[in-house]
């Protein structure tokens, strides 16, 4: 039986344990029975030690519920960021790292592998029992070092020579990592850069600002990394509607950012459905990058022409290329002192026209692939919605049952204005 | 690519630690602290145990170090890239920084690559010369702790002038907007960046030192219906607060959410979009506020 460590070597497994502590907070240990009871402890004590004050725990006839509960307006940098700091390593690993750098100090220091290793036994021998790296070992930690771009392989002859990688010698970016780390798409990225910073003084908060993406940066980056080669990528796909995840082949076009729900989705190609369709990024995992294809910049420019159309991230096409649009059309009611309805409704809308019947009157029409994506943003408006049309019958009607049951909820049966 | 162990607290406390034993410092008081300070809960369990006792062969018994150098590495090719990406977002300009090194590097990504697709229309004017000016004098003043005299406009059109001494700049990303949070101001803890006009830098004095504005905290019960998905897209949705969740039976929940008092109408609004899932069961004024709306909605009489 393994010891417990507060290092992980997988972050899917911590991923949804997260999601679960932070977004719903409400289940007891018994009810994580997907996972062992000895590992649902050890994933709440690690993030009990990655997120301190940030964990809480409330008393329940079920038993005990752990949450995660963090204000994000207050918390300064994203406390998520953490777990993503918390890969686990060999003894060999971290002793190697550091020699490796110490031996290779400046970039002007060009040494092949046997010089290397020869340097690492002199490092090693004031141990008492000290550690032997072979010829294979650091080569592979030099390859992946290479791959990260730290460390600089070259052929000279039939030798391969190593040194550091040159520094970039930016100024002092301190401003700027404190602040792109949090708006930034992989903030995380940012957080690592600040980490190496001696004075990091803040000068920025965040408000209306969600951090649970920052669980999902692997495969952001990932996905970016397949937009920039134009690739295929397959990806696991788990859906609310099945257990099981799935695997499917897709083409990645572009990311598409929610700052009023914190979701983010990937609208991408699928060549099995001849679809661009919407997946959430929380629900994908394991992004393998497969070749370039030649239809990304064509099926990009598709997607460009389908975001007039769009409120949210639906897509309404068949594989056939036929669109069903849908219609809507809604009048709103303002008092004298009320010109920030007209504001709300031109800077919130984000396809459609507002137009003004007269000076108390105002009407909203749009033509999208999917009204019922913009019912949350007319309920906002309630208390003045005068007229209302929808294309979609059944969503105009669910509209207005939905109005008729908040009345009753509310226990409003006579209106006294 | 990104979560990787070079990137983890353990190394960049060890780096730090070896650091300060290549200048002299061996308490380990002082070296258990950077692990306190940058790493997490319980790794003061592991990191000095490790270094001691030459699991990591970085520190010897004596607490010296074969280490020669204070410890550092170049950026990863993804944190380039990162960098890259983020020197074309438009708001970069807002910072007085030249991106030189990055000529040869290939962005993470591009602003085409991704779009906020429900932020607002009227976000501040990154790109004008006159609101970069006045953000760096701004950032400049914060960080020189030193009081501003600016003049805004209001809604009315109108130039207000007023000193201040700046706080923080916060950002909303739904706004897109920056608002200075300052102390000292008459008219308010909070200034719209885009509204001011003019602002300089001015001698300190008049500002008796005071803390940091701290606006009212409420709380809201919400009793959540989970059909239609609401549980999720209700907790998502205000999973930027501090809040707790509690379940009743099978399909119903109580939430209860700490939020600005400053933010009350937002909050109503917010919550009235997600219909009838959502009812605000406490307290009674919150929920009067939502009720009133609803009376005002029903003399509308909804065609």
């Amino acid at each position: 039986m393994s010891s417990y460590s507060e290092l992980i070597k997988n972050f899917e497994k911590i991923r949804s344990y997260m999601r679960e502590f932070y977004v719903y907070g409400f289940k007891s240990r018994e009810e994580y029975d997907k996972k062992s009871a000895r590992s649902y402890d050890d994933e709440r004590r690690r993030m009990e030690s990655w997120l301190g004050d940030h964990m809480s725990f409330v008393r329940t006839p079920e038993g005990k519920n752990v949450f995660i509960s963090i204000d994000s307006r207050v918390s300064g940098h994203n406390p998520f960021y953490k777990a993503i700091k918390a890969k686990s390593f060999t003894d060999g690993d971290i002793t190697l790292h550091f020699i490796l750098f110490d031996i290779l100090h400046s970039s002007d220091i060009v040494l092949s592998l046997p010089e290397i290793l020869k340097e690492i036994d002199e490092y090693l021998s004031g141990f008492k029992s000290p550690m032997m790296f072979d010829e294979s070992t650091v080569r592979k930690k030099l390859k992946e070092y290479i791959e990260q771009g730290v460390i600089v392989g070259e052929k000279i002859g039939r030798k391969m020579m190593y040194c550091r990688a040159d520094d970039i010698g930016l100024p002092d970016i301190t401003d700027i990592l404190n602040f792109y780390s949090e708006v930034a798409p992989c903030g995380v990225i940012g957080s690592f850069l600040l980490d190496k910073e001696e004075d990091k003084t803040d000068y920025f908060s965040f408000k209306h600002h969600y951090i649970t993406s920052a669980m999902d940066s692997g495969v952001l980056a990932m996905l970016f990394k397949a937009m920039r080669e134009k690739s295929t990528v397959t990806v696991s796909n788990t859906s609310r509607r099945a257990d099981e995840p799935r695997k499917i082949r897709i083409i990645p076009l572009r990311i598409f950012i929610s700052v009023q729900n914190g979701r983010q989705y990937l609208l991408a190609y699928q060549p099995e459905f001849n679809v661009i369709k919407s997946f959430r990024i929380d629900y994908l995992s394991n992004v393998k990058i497969e070749e370039p294809t030649p239809r990304f910049d064509e099926l990009r420019a598709e997607l460009d022409k389908m975001q007039s159309k769009m409120w949210g991230v639906t897509a309404k096409k068949n594989r056939y290329g036929e669109e069903r649009i849908e219609h809507i059309d809604f009048t709103v009611k303002i008092d004298n002192s009320e010109e920030h309805i007209v504001r709300r409704l031109e800077r919130e809308k984000r396809v459609g026209q507002v137009e003004k019947i007269d000076d108390r009157t105002y009407r909203f029409t749009a033509d999208v692939y999917d009204t019922s994506e913009m019912i949350p943003w007319i309920r906002t408006f309630i208390c003045r919605i005068t007229e209302l049309h929808f294309s979609n019958r059944t969503v105009e009607n669910q509209f207005k049952r939905d109005i008729e049951e908040m009345y009753r909820m509310y226990g409003i049966t006579e209106v006294e204005i | 690519m990104i979560f990787n162990e070079i990137y983890s607290v353990y190394y960049n406390a060890v780096a730090k630690i070896i650091a300060q034993i290549i200048s002299g410092e061996r308490d380990e008081k002082e070296l258990n602290q950077i692990v306190y300070d940058n790493a997490f809960g319980e790794s003061m369990l592991t990191v000095l145990p490790s270094l001691k006792s030459e699991k990591w062969q970085l520190v010897r018994a004596d607490m010296t170090t074969p280490i020669k150098h204070k410890p550092t590495m170049p950026p990863t090719l993804i944190q380039k890239q990162w960098l890259k990406a983020i020197s074309l977002d438009p708001r970069i300009k807002l910072f007085d920084i030249e991106f030189n090194g990055l000529d040869d590097v290939e962005p993470l990504f591009t602003p085409a690559d991704y779009i906020i697709y429900d932020k607002y229309g009227d976000g501040d004017p990154f790109e004008d010369e006159g609101y970069i000016e006045r953000f760096r004098t701004i950032l400049s003043a914060l960080k020189e702790k030193q009081p501003l005299k600016i003049k805004t406009v209001n809604r009315k059109g109108n130039i207000i002038s007023m000193s201040l001494m700046p706080q923080r700049l916060e950002y909303s990303e739904k706004d897109d907007k920056f608002r200075l949070i300052n102390i000292g101001c008459r008219y308010g803890g909070t200034v719209n960046l885009a509204r001011i006009v003019s602002c300089e830098k001015c001698a300190v004095g008049g500002f008796i030192q005071q803390n940091s504005p701290v606006s009212e905290k409420r709380t809201v019960t919400l009793r959540i219906r989970d059909d239609r998905n609401a549980l999720e897209r209700c907790l998502l949705h205000f999973a930027h607060f501090e809040k707790r969740a509690e379940r009743v039976d099978k399909k119903h929940y109580t939430v209860h959410i700490k939020y600005d008092k400053d933010d009350e109408t937002e909050m109503v609004i917010r919550i009235l979009s997600f219909g009838p899932m959502v009812e605000v069961i406490g307290p009674n004024d919150f929920r009067n506020l939502i009720i009133e709306r609803l009376q005002r909605q029903k003399s509308c009489e909804l065609k």
